[in-house]
């Protein structure tokens, strides 16, 4: 576990040759947690109850902000959701009973388990087989008002189709909700979910994605806006040959929690994973999570996955953890290892900017700049990229005053 | 013409032990136009010296002065040294992930100049620079010395003092790790700038090889933090036959 807070040092881990030797995990506190396996999950809330805030998924989490999320026959006032599709994407509202709903994975913990139950309806993204969707399919959820609601979301890609799609998050609520993706043999899917409420939104997010045999996902979370977000994607693995790609992006400032809590579950052979994910914190009281788990299952031989985090504090009184968890059932793999790191600028490479003639407040948004636009750069989809490069020069603008770190202004 | 004068500048490094003084009192004159060789054993003081100049915070004046046409270099920030004429490559040039050659180039000569460059003349000074120290046109477009080799890193440098044009450049060690082919392509950059006449450069070594293929004006030897011995170009190569080991001799008895 890494975890950062103003005047600690640069903590890094690196395990990029773990070998497989059983459980492997990092951590320095909290509950002791056995196999991510053991994890209770169900569609049922009797079974996944009312958290108290020592359970180890949310044991960093500002439970009594979620609170209102815990509870069951959550309202679906609280949202509007808006798409906008592709020519060839089928976009239709069902009931709770449709039987394409509740085929990827399980709710893992309990705003997961209120989402699934308090829902009546759902929406339905749908890429029929085959389909090339000619551009990007965009589901906006606005912020209503503050009532506790929940809203289910399911994108279906058929077999062999290929599409983007972006959901975004906005204004202000108070929302559970539930991202479905189920990604059948052979299909390609990029997912882009933006997380940039108004500030005093609190959103929990639990995204299950099923990769068929061959199937082909890009998962991206950017998170910026928000008071409470807690987003927990999980990738389970239906056929051999899948690989998914999870990329997050997050800049936290003063007074936001921003948890990112993933698992990717390699439960068959041959499968490949990659999650890296990275932020930047800001303010007094910017607090991120970010845990990765990964698990590979005796069956999941020739397996590759890697996982990264790496956090930028950028001011005093921020906080990041940052907790990288792999687990090895079998040795018969092709490579395994996650690394972490958290620290602040680069006195030198600031130096060495400065030292070009670069103003020190340049200099560092620079820093920045090319600290996020490195992962961008591997989104694939240039209208999202431009977007995001936009989103965080705003980011950075709105925040220079406290990056500048008290530096008298020339 | 431009003129560095740097007066009994005495440096301290910051050390658990308390502060540990490097330079006891350099004494030199640095005109456009000239190069002046600084030379001398590890450890006697170059590096701090080099980096001292350019603002580096590890690095405490604790006495002495320096100046560039009259101007109080040391009252400077870091960027302020690089607008006003000062240019240091370095030995060790850091990562910039995620921010590419060009941009970094054209940030740095926007910052210098106080305006951006005009576009077109600039990409053709970027391209025709590159080409000279024969680096491809790809490497624009990679971040900043991010898994360059070493020396690539270095004919970075010498493009950075190409394009920026100062006043007063620094070589820190820019022969060291260098094969031979490198280093002439790297010092034929560095006489590309010279024969304009316009900069003064201090090129800092600890091998008398890259003498070969730029002649200085002047030759100073670096000993225990101050300058031992002064010459001309003849002074490197009795370094050449002689090495260091009169002066550490002198140093130590």
């Amino acid at each position: 576990m890494t975890s950062t807070t103003d005047s600690a040092p640069a903590l890094s881990t690196d395990h990029s040759r773990a070998v497989a030797d059983g459980a492997h995990t990092h951590g320095t506190g909290g509950t002791p947690q056995g196999s991510r396996a053991e994890r209770i999950t169900s569609f049922d809330p009797d079974v996944i109850g009312i958290p108290t805030g020592r359970e180890e998924e949310w044991r960093f989490s500002p439970v009594a902000k979620l609170a209102p999320l815990f509870e069951t026959g959550l309202s679906s006032a609280g949202v509007r959701t808006t798409v906008v599709e592709a020519p060839e994407v089928q976009v239709t509202i069902v009931g709770r009973d449709d039987e394409r709903l509740g085929r990827a994975g399980v709710p893992g913990d309990r705003t997961a388990v209120t989402a699934w139950t308090s829902v009546e309806e759902a929406t339905v993204v749908s890429i029929p087989a085959q389909a090339v969707a000619s551009d990007v399919t965009s589901v906006r959820v606005e912020g209503i008002d503050m009532t506790p609601s929940a809203s289910h979301l399911l994108v279906h890609a058929g077999a062999l189709s290929e599409s983007v799609v972006v959901l975004d998050h906005l204004g202000s609520a108070n929302l559970t909700e539930t991202v479905e993706v189920v990604v059948e043999d052979g299909a390609h899917l990029t997912l882009v979910s933006v997380q940039d409420w108004a500030s005093d939104a609190v959103h929990a997010s639990s995204h299950r994605i099923r990769l068929g045999r061959d199937a082909k996902v890009k998962h991206i979370v950017v998170t910026f806006g928000g008071d409470v977000v807690r987003v927990t994607p999980d990738a389970e693995f239906a056929g051999e040959g899948g690989e998914v790609e999870m990329i997050g992006l997050y800049f936290a400032d003063a007074g936001q929690h921003q948890e990112h809590r993933l698992f990717v579950d390699h439960a068959v052979p041959n499968c490949t994973s990659r999650v890296t994910y990275k932020g930047a914190l800001q303010g007094a009281g910017a607090h991120t999570v970010w845990v990765g788990d990964v698990l590979i299952r005796a069956e999941a031989e020739g397996t590759d996955t890697y996982e990264l985090n790496r956090n930028l504090v950028l001011s005093d009184g921020a906080r990041a953890d940052s907790v990288p968890n792999l687990e090895i059932e079998t040795g018969i793999i092709e490579g395994a290892g996650h690394a972490s790191a958290t620290g602040r600028f680069d006195d030198e490479q600031l130096f060495y900017l400065q030292a070009r003639g670069i103003p020190e407040a340049d200099a560092r948004r620079l820093v920045v700049r090319g600290f996020f636009a490195e992962l961008i750069q591997e989104i694939g989809v240039p209208s999202v990229e431009e977007r995001l490069l936009e989103s965080i020069e705003l980011e950075l603008s709105k925040s220079m005053s406290v990056i500048e770190g008290g530096v008298a202004p020339a | 013409m431009s003129t560095l004068e740097i007066r009994d500048l005495h440096v301290s490094v910051e050390t658990k032990e308390g502060p540990k003084p490097i330079l006891r009192g350099v004494d030199l004159t640095i005109d456009s136009g000239r190069t002046h060789a600084i030379m001398g054993p590890n450890g006697s003081g170059k590096s701090t010296l080099a980096y001292s100049l350019a603002g580096h915070p590890k690095y405490q004046v604790t006495s002495g002065s320096v100046s560039l046409d009259g101007a109080d270099v040391l009252a400077m920030s870091v960027d302020e040294r690089a607008r006003a004429g000062m240019f240091l490559a370095m030995q060790y040039p850091v990562e910039v992930p995620g921010v590419s050659v060009s941009n970094f180039l054209r940030t740095a000569k926007t910052a210098i100049d106080g305006e951006a460059p005009a576009l077109r003349t600039w990409i053709k000074d970027v391209k025709v620079a590159m080409e000279g120290l024969r680096m491809d046109s790809s490497f624009a477009e990679r971040s900043v010395n991010e898994g360059f080799s070493g020396g690539e890193k270095k004919r970075h440098e010498i493009l950075q003092m190409e394009l920026l044009k100062p006043k007063m450049a620094i070589l820190d060690e820019t022969d060291s790790g260098l094969d031979v082919d490198a280093l002439r392509i790297v010092s034929e950059g560095v006489n590309r700038v010279r024969s304009t006449g316009d900069v003064g450069v201090l090129l800092i070594t600890h091998y008398t090889r890259i003498l070969r293929y730029i002649t200085p004006d002047f030759v100073h030897v670096f000993v225990d933090g101050r300058i031992a011995e002064e010459g001309g170009p003849e002074l490197a190569d009795r370094l050449e036959s002689e090495g260091y080991d009169r002066y550490l001799t002198g140093a130590t008895a």
